[in-house]
């Protein structure tokens, strides 16, 4: 199952990737330009992507018994 | 006396205090010293990487640049959050490493990976190089902050001899324990402080984030999103990217890396650290706030916008209490820098040169070099001039120069040589002081290369070339000629 860790790809592609089709500034969500909205968005999904990670890599469990 | 400088100084004495508490019962040997023991739990972990993050240099110009910059801004956010995932992968590797061979700093890394002394020396000069200015550039932030919070009744030289001097005799005491601890404060106050400014801020002028914004792209249009050429879309990319893997190429950082007690205790935190983070979404808040409402700040005095603005809206006991996160913005980076410049000079310097020097010898040095590098930095600070200012520009693109032969030495087998490394991170200083020193951009280098490109980030070429000479120079067979000249003389 280490291959959860491919998941960490993910916030690079997004959150990059995503930059010339999301820069600009309306429509505002939740208050924020969409540029900013969309790059906070993806903060939040990488740390749910980050709790997945961790609850399925093996080599967690490894280190906590050493 | 008013308000604002009375709290100021609790807060400093407060912080004194718990920097010198933070030693007792340890024996403070060097291993005590710089990594902790290495018996730092999450929490402790935490702060000291989160500490990296909010600096002076984020509090005044994260605000800053979104009142002189805007859009542009936003890569802030999206680098730290991209480091912590690389962190989740990279750090438990150079944690385990550390510790099966008692490293005591990043150069001991590479020296022991490469198995090469000399390669030590040049990661721990290229590491000095680069955090000299930078503790410089907290300094000046000290200076500012606190002259500006105190109505100007103390000088920014005299904030900076205080603050010097106080991080001075906890790092010397206590070294990374005092850091830790302060952090605890440090952080809390900047926790309550930007969350209560970014959102009082803008509800008090417009009565709402959304108004404040609308307002801004009303007067500046466009001003929220990246321009099309300059910081465009391909120049935002580039320099996260760029930025993410230098994040940790930071000697202080490096090191903090050490103290941490098991390998999950990075994991853990790549988890939390993106979120917490956001936190630097309130200081934009006061910074785009400060565009209407303190208008004409040019170039470097954009930075003053935060402070500015709190002065026009509150009574100076909250002023005060932001001056004095401020303060500790600067204190605790500072002392780790302090710290980490003195192991590396001692340990990966003098110690190579001096290999008779015992262990008892090197951690006292170590101690008392950090009054020295303090000095140097005040001296920098006063009179430092335009080649600081050059060596700030380059501080970030230095130390991204030890990424390549970092991470190619993760690898199981790794078929990049000392010579490799060596070659790779001198072709990349030396192109990082070209660019800075000439002031040049991919545009200016190539210019008939189309805009996408030309505006990609200039430390992207430092890396390539850093990287190709790395790889072509562990091609050269070093050993093997050798070793046959010597097979020809026998």
């Amino acid at each position: 199952m280490k291959s959860i860790r491919w998941l960490m790809v993910l916030p690079f592609l997004g959150m990059l990737g995503g930059i010339p089709f999301v820069n600009r500034v309306e429509p505002y969500v939740l208050g924020m330009p969409f540029l900013l909205f969309w790059l906070v968005a993806w903060v939040i999904v990488t740390s749910v992507i980050m709790a997945i990670v961790y609850r399925f890599d093996p080599a967690v469990k490894e280190d906590e018994q050493a | 006396m008013n308000a604002a400088l009375i709290i100021i100084f609790a807060f400093l004495l407060f912080s004194l205090y718990l920097g010198l508490q933070a030693r007792r019962g340890k024996d403070m040997n060097l291993e005590q010293w710089t990594v902790g023991g290495r018996g730092f739990g999450t929490i402790f972990v935490f702060l000291l990487m989160a500490g990296e993050i909010y600096t002076t240099f984020t509090f005044l110009g994260g605000s800053g640049w979104a009142y002189g910059k805007g859009g542009p801004t936003f890569y802030i956010i999206a680098y730290g959050c991209l480091a912590y995932v690389l962190s989740y992968w990279m750090l438990p590797k150079v944690w385990k490493y550390a510790k099966e061979h008692r490293l005591m700093s990043q150069s001991d890394f590479f020296a022991r990976k490469y198995d090469s002394p000399m390669l030590g020396v040049l990661v721990a000069l290229v590491g000095v190089v680069a955090l000299i200015p930078y503790l410089v550039l907290q300094l000046k932030g000290l200076g500012i902050i606190v002259s500006e919070a105190s109505y100007g009744t103390i000088s920014p030289t005299a904030a900076i001899w205080i603050g010097v001097l106080a991080v001075t005799i906890y790092v010397m005491i206590s070294g990374i324990h005092g850091s830790a601890w302060t952090a605890v404060v440090k952080d809390i106050m900047i926790l309550v402080v930007a969350v209560f400014l970014g959102i009082y801020l803008p509800f008090h002028y417009y009565g709402g984030i959304q108004p404040m914004f609308e307002a801004v792209e009303q007067a500046k249009p466009g001003f929220l999103a990246l321009p099309d050429k300059g910081m465009s879309a391909s120049w935002f990319i580039s320099t996260v990217l760029l930025t993410a893997l230098g994040f940790y190429m930071w000697p202080h950082t490096f090191g903090s890396i050490y103290s941490a007690k098991s390998a999950n205790v990075f994991r853990k935190n790549a988890i939390i650290l993106p979120i917490y983070q956001l936190v630097l979404l309130f200081v934009f808040f006061v910074g785009f706030t400060a565009i209407l409402q303190v208008p004409g700040l040019e170039g470097s005095d954009a930075d003053l916008a935060l402070l500015k603005l709190s002065i026009q809206t509150f009574d100076p006991w909250v002023v005060g209490v932001i001056g004095a996160a401020g303060l500790l913005t600067a204190m605790v980076p500072g002392s780790m820098i302090l710290m980490s410049a003195s192991t590396l000079l001692v340990k990966n310097v003098y110690q190579v040169f001096v290999p008779s020097a015992t262990d008892e010898q090197v951690a006292k040095l170590a101690k008392y070099l950090v009054p020295v590098i303090a000095l140097v930095s005040l001296y920098f600070t006063f009179r430092g001039g335009d080649t600081i200012v050059a060596l700030l520009l380059m501080g970030y693109s230095l130390v991204t120069q030890l990424f390549p032969a970092f991470v190619l030495s993760l690898q199981k087998q790794n078929f990049v040589t000392k010579q490799g490394a060596f070659a790779g991170i001198l072709a990349g200083v030396a192109t990082v002081a070209y660019i800075t020193l000439s002031d040049s951009s991919v545009g200016t280098l190539f210019p008939s290369l189309p805009q996408v490109v030309q505006d990609l980030n200039v430390g992207i070429v430092a890396l390539i070339v850093n990287t190709a000479v790395t790889i072509t120079v562990s091609l050269i067979p070093f050993r093997s000629v050798r070793a046959d000249a010597e097979k020809r003389v026998v």
